[in-house]
């Protein structure tokens, strides 16, 4: 459970052009559940998303994570959850690489390395022996079916199967929250919706997802459990779909 | 094989070749020591002053034995030493021509 | 420890991964890199061996050289000057050499002639250098015919060949008997090319020095420490040269390395911020610019280390040879003895894997350090 008190973040603050992108949201994310963040572009709902993220810091208000066996050196015993927004830089890093995965707008793969590789690639800085995630990495492009294309370089490959390559990479790492930001904006509707059949998948094996998106396939779908509507930085409805 | 460990191997056996190239020259230099020395006494007994390495001309053979700045004059090869270089070229004798 | 080498491996892996996406142009790099390092690690070993062997061999050479200079030019000695220096107080012997040089017509390669009263030399006969016989194409019992000052040939039958591990002292060199080189050259039977003198007290070498120059004001003694320095300042300055012309190519290089480093372009960057927004450290963006930098220039040095020794200890330096060569028709085919010098290879690490590892690092140390999620903005 992500558990989001009082959250607000604003760029150049005490300048002129100070704006705020998240303006004061408290809110609960349940876990195992698919969590959709609605609104039009420029609502707040990506800064949102780096937030909880652990990309970015918020300005004012804290962020906790409940029942996530983040990788806390210092986690006491009995403490179930962990305020992520007054830790180092290093721990918040950790906890990012080990509870987050990321799915983003544009993909963001890297370019002249093969699938296989840019699936791996989060896995590269954990130090765990690299034949342990390269199995990993081999079982997910099996699930994608994408096998055939793992020793491909990402250039030759279709729009939709870029989308799935980037969803394996974001399970490389087994975190227990997939962030999706604007995972559709790329996709024709068939490939939506085979986009959130996966998600469909993802949260039968147990993980959260948290997708911020204005596309109907996404928030129409019968899938997602929560939809939050997000307005000028502001949650503005907040509502359970089951 | 990794990529990666096979690079490490690589700059492994660089490396190693790269630290045994004193210990080779060492080894050289002990081994060429002894028989440099006795096949050379005739040599020694004439207390050569200079190196054979350019015999194109006899300061250049001898530079020890020649002027103070002969070593850097008329050299072909060298770079021009004195102003007035410029102006004057060297003697082309017919026999040089060539 | 495992876990932190692992993750070194794991990011090498990348960096290679990475780098043979752009092969043609790293590969280049490297040739170039490569090219640097050998010629400047040639010049090296070239110069610190050629220096460690004048000094072996000005270690034999006598104390002093006393030349007479007649009109500004060397001229010969008289022998008498030979015993009278004898008396000076100090000097152990004195050696009349005997000494010149003898231009060949039929190859046009100088040679040179001493006089040996070696008693293992028969009159007229010779030991020569490997290059002579090689020029002359002689064997050990064959004769060489010379010709003397007045155009009568001069035969001397060769007595032996010197192997060529001499040939950096005595390739060029024609040793006969007094008998036959006072016959060759016509030379006055009492005078001499010049005096070998020998001192019992190095320390007093400058005092008979001062004292000979003041007995013979023509004489011009040559102190084997001159020589030493006329040496070390001959290859310094001509491996300065070079090494001048040779830093403007490193210079250069160097200007293109910084130019490739700081000019990131917007791929690079754009790759960078990627990394970070999937959860990839800036310590670990560094690691990977650290290997990136390692990979190129640790690979030149130490192949261009290691090949340049190859070229010039195995291969005695073929590439230098025209250099040294000059118009010289004998040209000896030495073999030098290696000769590594620690603290000229430490330099040129210094000067070549360090900056091209820096320029690597330091142009991404902003972009490293962005935020994560300014990946998600693109």
């Amino acid at each position: 459970m992500i558990e989001l008190s009082a959250i607000t973040k604003s760029f150049n603050s005490g300048k002129p052009n100070q704006f705020t992108a998240v303006d004061n949201v408290t809110l609960v994310v349940n876990p195992q559940q698919i969590t959709v963040l609605k609104g039009p572009s420029g609502s707040g709902k990506t800064s949102l998303l780096a937030l909880i993220g652990c990309m970015a810091r918020p300005t004012s208000g804290r962020i906790f994570l409940r029942g996530v066996a983040a990788a806390v050196p210092f986690q006491q015993e009995g403490m179930e959850s962990v305020e992520i927004t007054s830790l180092p830089e290093r721990f918040l890093n950790d906890i990012r690489r080990s509870t987050f995965g990321f799915i983003f707008q544009q993909f963001n793969l890297v370019k002249g390395i093969t699938v296989l590789e840019n699936v791996m690639l989060p896995a590269y800085p954990t130090g765990e022996r690299r034949s342990d995630f390269r199995v990993r990495a081999l079982a997910l492009l099996e699930q994608f079916s994408l096998s055939r294309h793992a020793g491909q370089r990402i250039e030759l490959l279709s729009g939709g199967e870029l989308q799935r390559v980037a969803i394996a990479r974001a399970l490389i790492n087994n975190p227990s929250i997939i962030i999706a930001d604007e995972p559709t904006a790329h996709l024709d509707s068939k490939l939506s919706q085979e986009f959130m059949a996966i998600v469909g998948r993802l949260k039968g094996e147990g993980k959260s997802v948290l997708i911020a998106s204005h596309d109907p396939i996404v928030f129409d779908s019968p899938l997602i459990d929560r939809i939050v509507e997000m307005r000028d930085g502001s949650v503005v409805n907040s509502r359970s779909c089951r | 094989m990794r990529r990666s460990i096979l690079f490490i191997l690589f700059i492994t056996a660089a490396m190693t070749t790269f630290l045994l190239l004193p210990l080779h020259a060492r080894h050289a230099r002990q081994r060429i020591a002894g028989n440099d020395r006795q096949h050379n006494a005739q040599l020694q007994n004439l207390h050569v002053t200079d190196l054979c390495l350019a015999t194109e001309a006899r300061y250049t053979r001898h530079p020890a034995m020649a002027d103070r700045h002969a070593p850097f004059q008329e050299h072909p090869l060298a770079l021009e030493h004195f102003p007035s270089g410029s102006l004057v070229m060297p003697n082309m004798t017919e026999r040089n021509k060539r | 420890m495992k876990r932190s080498l692992e993750r070194h491996l794991n990011i090498l892996e990348f960096t290679l991964a990475s780098l043979l996406r752009r092969r043609g142009k790293n590969l280049s790099l490297l040739a170039m890199y490569l090219l640097v390092v050998f010629i400047l690690a040639s010049l090296l070993f070239f110069v610190a061996a050629l220096k460690r062997e004048a000094a072996i061999i000005l270690n034999d050479a006598p104390d002093m050289i006393v030349q007479r200079l007649m009109a500004g030019r060397q001229d010969l000695v008289p022998v008498r000057y030979a015993a009278e220096i004898a008396q000076i107080r100090g000097v152990a012997a004195v050696r009349p050499r005997y000494w010149g040089y003898y231009y060949d017509t039929l190859n046009g390669a100088n040679y040179t002639i001493m006089a040996s009263d070696d008693p293992a030399l028969p009159p007229e006969s010779a030991a020569i250098g490997s290059g002579v016989a090689k020029a002359r194409n002689l064997k050990v019992g064959d004769l060489l015919p010379l010709t003397s000052y007045n155009r009568a040939p001069v035969m001397l039958e060769i007595h032996s060949i010197f192997s060529s591990s001499a040939d950096l002292i005595a390739a060029d060199t024609i040793l006969m008997p007094p008998a036959d080189f006072q016959k060759l050259f016509n030379f006055p039977n009492s005078q001499a090319t010049d005096l070998a003198v020998s001192v019992r007290n190095p320390q007093e070498l400058p005092t008979v020095a001062a004292k000979i120059a003041s007995q013979y004001p023509d004489s011009r003694p040559i102190l084997k420490r001159e020589i030493q320095r006329t040496y070390q300042s001959i290859f310094d300055w001509r491996g300065g040269m070079t090494l001048m012309v040779l830093t403007s190519a490193l210079l250069s290089f160097i200007i293109f390395a910084w130019d490739k480093g700081t000019g990131l372009s917007a791929e690079e960057r754009k790759e960078i911020g990627i990394l970070k927004s999937i959860g990839w450290e800036t310590s670990d963006v560094l690691l990977l610019k650290f290997w990136e930098g390692i990979v190129i220039s640790l690979t030149a040095f130490l192949l261009g280390v290691v090949l340049a020794y190859g070229h010039v200890f195995f291969l005695s330096a073929p590439l230098f040879a025209q250099a040294l060569k000059g118009w010289s028709v004998l040209y000896p085919s030495f073999q030098l003895v290696p000769v590594v010098d620690l603290y000229q290879i430490t330099v040129l690490f210094f000067l070549t894997v360090v900056p091209y590892t820096a320029a690597t690092i330091i142009p991404c140390w902003r972009a490293a350090t962005i935020d994560p999620d300014t990946a998600m903005r693109y």
